[in-house]
């Protein structure tokens, strides 16, 4: 049903006053637009924070009169987020300046931490290697392991989400990784770089 | 310290924020109210 209304219509409802458009639109559009930060920060706080600050954005500018709907509400707010994720990097990255002279360079002491294009690889090949062997695992251990590391949620939610308890959760994890290094070991697989 | 090899990928998509979180922005939004006065705009906050 929500989703027979447009937009623009619930904008316009919003406008005239009906929060309840604006919880609708907020609902709607909240996965896509923090997925999207999220994949531009890793991490789960500091998406918060801009998904919040992006929204106190949407809705100041919205309640201001200053929004021109020409059916572009959601490329509208990505941008918003966009730019907000470019000021948290530009804010991240101001650090004090140093010049180097003769009898010592900072340059010297600063390394190139990004990967080469070989290691890239090999650290690629691993991680393909290594969701190939977790498609080894039983099922109920490979569920808490891919939610674990791979979607990065607690044991709570875990727990909640299969149904055991968080005890139960945190054995399968552990035999989860003990037979993955034993299959590692087994098969004499080399997993470094 | 062990090498961790997990990598972000499509799983990621279902992400969402938390419900505190558009509490709060449906609670910001009922405050706020914008007037207009002249060739200005006041926000105010009213909680």
């Amino acid at each position: 049903m929500e989703q027979l209304h447009q937009d623009s219509t619930l904008l316009e409802w919003y406008l005239a006053g009906d929060e309840n458009a604006l919880e609708t639109l907020i609902n709607r559009h909240s996965q896509r637009i923090y997925s999207f930060i999220f994949s531009k920060v890793f991490d789960k706080d500091v998406a918060e924070d801009i998904f919040q600050d992006t929204f106190i954005k949407v809705i100041k500018t919205l309640k201001r009169g200053s929004y021109n709907e020409e059916g572009k509400f959601l490329p509208w707010v990505m941008r918003i987020a966009h730019n907000l994720v470019i000021d948290h990097f530009r804010k991240n990255n101001r650090m004090p300046k140093f010049e180097g002279n003769d009898d010592f360079n900072i340059f010297s002491l600063i390394g190139d931490s990004s990967l080469n294009a070989e290691k890239q690889i090999i650290k690629d090949q691993v991680e393909t290697d290594l969701r190939k062997l977790i498609e080894e695992l039983p099922t109920d251990q490979k569920e808490v392991l891919i939610m674990r590391m791979y979607k990065d949620m607690s044991f709570k939610e875990i727990s909640e989400i299969t149904g055991v308890s968080i005890n139960t959760a945190l054995g399968r994890m552990r035999y989860a990784i003990i037979n993955l290094r034993k299959i590692i070991n087994k098969h004499n697989i080399v997993l470094t770089n | 310290m062990a090498k961790l090899y997990s990598r972000y990928s499509s799983e990621m998509k279902n992400l969402k924020p938390r419900k505190e979180t558009i509490e709060f922005l449906l609670n910001y939004s009922k405050a706020l109210s914008v007037i207009n006065y002249k060739k200005m705009k006041f926000e105010m906050l009213l909680n």
